[in-house]
């Protein structure tokens, strides 16, 4: 029997969720009631919001403890994994505003929804009891949904929304499926007592077979999330049909959020039965890894192609979680924040082409950026090379630390497949890069992206550059996490 | 009595139609969120058994949250089918194959 009690000095360790969550009421107020002239502001204060409450979450790095009865947890790795949430979100929502001015989209509503999407991802990071977990997702999805419908008159977001509401419901029913399971025989929802109950050594074997049933259902409903192979098929069609802002933040931050509760549920929780899920994680690995780096080859819209290599990286984050050791864990978070790093500045440079309603999402769009632009094709250029995994950059050290961990776990031809697929998935990420430089253009693209966008742009592609010159200290960072 | 298998054989047959409608429909979206609906019923019912079997309230807590959340996502499905007949005229899956996949 759960003990309910409330004690009002824990509130301090919520600190960041609950300023954010008065943030979005009074933004949410102030742009109800501010005038025309006003309502610009609202973009600056959610800025301001995202700021602080990455403040007051870097401020609690180092604090750990469970409060409210053991649903929530605090921990050095929360607290970090929200202080990398808000930074990554402050650099998208600079690439969304001028999205969605090139566009004429810009409503307020979509930085509100923004915050409420960034509020279940905090929730999500801390939640110690399947039940704050579901909460936490659930927050986040639906407020996702919203935002790739908030295009309403582009036939395509439309039915991108419609495919990533069914599929992600369908996934919310197999992960609840799951963790009624898990209750079912742990008989409780904490997450620590399921983790103790797991390592109880005098399981029956019908015990070990039901909580073997509830996590594979786990591990499919934390797959469907990631976008990993065979649990796929909404991520294309949802990165292709949204609008590019919002491809780029669904495709960063939720990340970000989706390994969060992998590591709560199967790291945390059902640690002890490592050696089930890891074989299931492996098969998983494999697949996407090799899907998304063969698909990514016929694409000819840049969204589609970046779905694609999605998720492919997807692949190598799993990678790192099927060697079961701490090394390995750090290994792919450090992977999951390099990949939102390069990817926030790949869809960046897209957008930063984008203008008066010219969307800049085939390839062919980019041919002969390099005269007209030299700058960003070089930023472009950066991306491109540190996602193909070319050292100096940075992409080549987080492939290298995933390698190093898989293999010195004995998973010698897991590792022989991924490196194999890198090299073939350098191709396409290749061809822009000829594109850009060698090929003539048939139109003359200029950027007009107002200075915040190409300075933050600028510091994204030097960040990729800067980071590759230091990696260990960031990986021995992320190790320090479990 | 009831046993507890009986509740979860029951709620395991609820959860697979919902799940063979989602695949097996093909017509309506409806039908689509319908199934989606039957997949949390069987979650609940799955629930409460076994909270009732282990004399554990969080089960039931649990269930008022799947509820509460069921009703927004309906909301939010129902939004998005809303805006989706305003651009197509129509709410047949058939028709939305703009993106290919």
């Amino acid at each position: 029997m759960m003990n309910f009690q409330f004690n009002v000095s824990e509130l301090i360790f919520v600190l960041p969720e609950l300023f954010l969550l008065s943030a979005i009421s009074i933004i949410l107020l102030f742009d109800l009631f501010a005038s025309e002239r006003l309502k610009p502001l609202t973009y600056y204060l959610t800025q301001l919001a995202l700021i602080i409450t990455g403040w007051l979450a870097f401020d609690l790095i180092g604090e750990s403890a469970i409060i409210f009865s053991g649903t929530f947890v605090l921990d050095t790795m929360g607290s970090t994994f929200k202080v990398f949430i808000m930074g990554f979100a402050i650099i998208a929502l600079v690439y969304t505003r001028h999205y969605l001015k090139a566009h004429e989209l810009l409503r307020n509503e979509y930085f509100i929804l923004a915050l409420m999407s960034i509020l279940g991802m905090m929730v999500m990071v801390s939640g110690h009891s399947l039940l704050t977990l579901y909460m936490g997702l659930e927050i986040m999805s639906l407020s996702l949904y919203a935002l790739i419908a908030s295009a309403r008159d582009r036939a395509v977001a439309i039915e991108a929304a419609l495919k990533y509401f069914v599929l992600g419901a369908i996934a919310s029913g197999l992960l609840l499926y799951g963790m009624s399971m898990i209750y079912g025989i742990t008989g409780s929802l904490d997450i620590a007592q399921i983790s103790n109950f797991a390592r109880a050594s005098t399981l029956a074997s019908q015990q070990t077979l039901i909580l073997n049933f509830g996590l594979v259902f786990l591990v499919i409903g934390v797959a469907f999330k990631l976008g990993a192979v065979p649990f796929h098929m909404w991520v294309p069609d949802v990165y292709q049909g949204s609008p590019t802002s919002v491809t780029m933040f669904l495709s960063t931050v939720p990340k970000i959020a989706a390994i969060a509760l992998l590591i709560r549920l199967l790291i945390d929780g059902l640690g002890d039965l490592q050696h089930y899920w890891s074989d299931l994680l492996m098969i998983i690995a494999v697949l996407s890894i090799a899907l998304g780096s063969l698909v990514a080859l016929m694409q000819s819209n840049i969204k589609r192609m970046l779905a694609y290599s999605t998720i492919s990286h997807i692949g190598f984050v799993l990678l790192g979680f099927v060697t079961g050791v701490v090394e390995g864990y750090g290994a792919a978070v450090f992977y999951v924040l390099v990949y939102i790093l390069m990817s926030l500045a790949a869809f960046g440079s897209i957008i930063v082409l984008n203008k008066n309603g010219f969307e800049a999402d085939q390839i062919s769009d980019y041919q002969g950026l390099s005269k007209h632009s030299p700058w960003f094709a070089l930023i472009i250029l950066v991306v491109m090379l540190s996602m193909a995994g070319v050292p100096p950059f940075i992409g080549f050290y987080s492939k290298l630390f995933i390698l190093q961990q898989v293999i010195a776990e004995g998973y010698i031809i897991l590792a022989v497949i991924a490196v194999v697929f890198a090299v073939i998935s350098a191709y396409y990420y290749l061809q822009i890069i000829k594109t850009m430089y060698f090929d003539d253009a048939d139109k003359e693209i200029t950027v007009s992206a107002p200075l915040d966008m190409r300075v933050v742009l600028s510091i994204n592609g030097i960040l990729i550059l800067l980071v590759g010159l230091m990696p260990s200290f960031w990986m021995s960072l992320s190790v320090s996490l479990f | 009595m009831i046993a507890l298998s009986d509740y979860l054989i029951l709620s395991s047959i609820v959860f697979c139609i919902g799940l063979a409608g989602i695949f097996i429909n093909r017509t309506n979206i409806i039908m689509l969120l319908m199934c989606v609906e039957l997949i949390l019923a069987a979650v609940n019912t799955n629930f409460i058994a076994f909270s009732y079997f282990s004399g554990d309230l969080a089960g039931q807590i649990f269930v008022f949250f799947i509820l509460t959340v069921a009703a927004a996502e309906v909301a939010i499905g129902l939004a998005i089918l809303t805006l989706m007949f305003r651009s197509r005229g129509s709410i047949d899956i058939d028709v939305t194959n703009t993106l290919k996949g």
